[in-house]
């Protein structure tokens, strides 16, 4: 794939009011690559695949994807990626057949080439036997794997995965990065994903951005990483470069809710 | 297009599926025909007014419109931070078409929760005066709807806040439905109040001095003046929507 860029991230700035969230962050993700961004909690890792999705606008800099402006081409944008959020957003008292329908109506794939997509994606997610089950029936892990499968429908450039493994046990968390690595082998689409699981970085990740109060503090693959912080794991590497402290995020109402979502969930 | 109507499918079909949620909701309205309505039903006959089963009932459709609407509409504040919307949001449509496509699904769910009750006041006892009535008070019942379900969009949209639906029920909600005259007559009562009246939506719905199902002089009359009314408020709410996720850096 060479070392063209399919995003591009410049001088980015972000600020709520007093708190700047992310402070003159840039960075470059190739296509084809698996890129993780890796920081501690409220670090600016969402609020950065929050721009990079068209769903917040940076204060200041620039953000493009496949050379294209996201500020600016916000729908054309919208076409070249699919996201997993944090949350989920899974209609669950709809089949997973049905979620998948409606996006692919929502992003204007026509009737024959959805429902081929549709039987490719389930089947390759082990999920097509549950089709026509509604989505609250499921497992954590299958309704992750539902909603990458359903990010991949329209054929994405790129895929943005924020946290994906959140919530899962260890099982789910091993299947869902095996299905992860076959996709660019597959789909040929370039994953950008954020965790906090270093291990799970260090094993699907091509390239590696280490983010800290808002400012990106390295970037690397994770031996480089690990040779430039002269540390033997990935995980000593990351305590080395955003320090030990630990993080007080500042609950806002918004975690307040997303507390009580999950609990809901249940 | 494509994509109006299949958020107002994802509407209705969630209405349908949720077989215990449409029961759970006969509640409220059961309870206000039943306990009210027999209650002061023998007051209401002294005080010379007639059958207070027949003066409430499209009370009690207009509340349960006014209810699902609303309700379907500040679902979205819920879904917007966590849930479904998110994915419409960075959806390559206009947010013009979600909105659209959520209010027309809300104002049919709302619709058909209507018609529900509609069935339960004749089972009860109520009796519209004509057959003409009936298609007119659909029409007035589907406006209805629309403007709440609209307005319901617009608030969930702008709320961040799971408190902020309490102070939509307290402030918002039940006023509506006290004032619109679905429980008491409006007449003679203090100006303050009766200018309030006039500025409820949900009044021109199911004031009595307008067509109501069980009225008897010019329902036509009166129904055509109220859609005027109601249809003006609709519209207006969807583009404010749209204003207010402009404003906040969504559209």
């Amino acid at each position: 794939m060479g070392d063209q860029s399919i995003i591009r991230v410049q001088h980015v700035v972000k600020t709520f009011g007093k708190v700047t969230a992310v402070n003159d962050v840039s960075f470059d993700v190739r296509a084809g690559e698996i890129f993780a961004f890796l920081g501690p909690n409220g670090a600016g890792k969402t609020t950065t695949i929050k721009m990079l999705t068209t769903l917040l606008h940076p204060t200041s800099g620039a953000l493009e994807l496949d050379g294209l402006d996201v500020t600016t081409h916000q729908t054309e944008v919208r076409k070249r990626f699919g996201v997993v959020f944090q949350d989920p957003s899974l209609d669950s008292e709809l089949t997973a057949w049905e979620n998948m329908d409606i996006h692919g109506v929502l992003y204007h794939v026509p009737r024959q080439v959805r429902r081929a997509r549709c039987e490719v994606l389930l089947r390759m997610f082990e999920l097509w036997d549950r089709r026509d089950d509604l989505v609250k029936t499921f497992s954590g892990g299958m309704k992750r794997r539902l909603e990458i499968a359903r990010g991949l429908l329209h054929t994405p450039k790129v895929l943005f995965l924020d946290e994906p493994t959140l919530g899962l046990d260890p099982q789910s968390r091993n299947q869902m990065w095996t299905h992860v690595r076959d996709l660019r082998g597959s789909e040929g689409v370039t994953v950008f994903l954020t965790t906090h699981y270093m291990d799970e970085a260090d094993r699907v990740a091509d390239r590696i951005a280490v983010i800290d109060h808002g400012r990106i503090v390295a970037t690397g693959s994770s031996a480089e990483l690990k040779q430039q912080t002269g540390t033997d794991s990935l995980e000593a590497a990351f305590l080395a470069l955003t320090g030990t402290t630990i993080r007080d995020e500042s609950a806002t109402a918004a975690d307040q809710m997303r507390q009580v979502a999950r609990v809901w969930r249940r | 297009m494509a994509v109006v109507f299949v958020l107002w499918l994802r509407e209705l079909k969630k209405y349908l599926r949720s077989r215990v949620q449409i029961v759970a909701s006969l509640g409220t309205p059961l309870m206000y025909l039943g306990v009210l309505g027999f209650g002061l039903g023998p007051v209401f006959q002294r005080a010379g007014e007639g059958s207070y089963l027949q003066f409430m009932a499209p009370g009690v459709i207009g509340m349960t419109v006014l209810f699902t609407a609303m309700f379907s509409g500040i679902a979205m504040l819920w879904d917007r931070q966590f849930g479904f919307l998110k994915e419409t949001l960075v959806a390559p449509v206009p947010r013009l078409a979600i909105m659209i496509g959520r209010t027309l699904g809300g104002a049919t769910v709302a619709v058909l929760q209507g018609t529900l009750i509609f069935g339960v006041t004749l089972i009860a006892g109520f009796r519209p005066v004509s057959l003409l009535a009936v298609p007119l008070a659909f029409l007035v019942i589907a406006l209805i709807a629309v403007i709440f379900s609209a307005l319901a969009t617009a608030i969930g949209s702008s709320l961040k806040e799971m408190q902020g639906f309490q102070m939509v029920m307290n402030f918002l909600v039940l006023p509506t439905f006290f004032l619109s005259g679905a429980i008491y007559p409006l007449e003679g009562l203090p100006r303050v109040l009766g200018a309030l009246t006039r500025l409820d939506p949900l009044t021109y719905g199911v004031d009595r001095r307008g067509a109501r199902v069980a009225d008897r002089e010019d329902a036509f009359r009166s129904c055509v003046g109220r859609c005027g009314a109601a249809g003006r408020w609709g519209p207006v709410r969807d583009v404010r929507c749209v204003a207010v996720l402009k404003n906040r850096g969504l559209a």
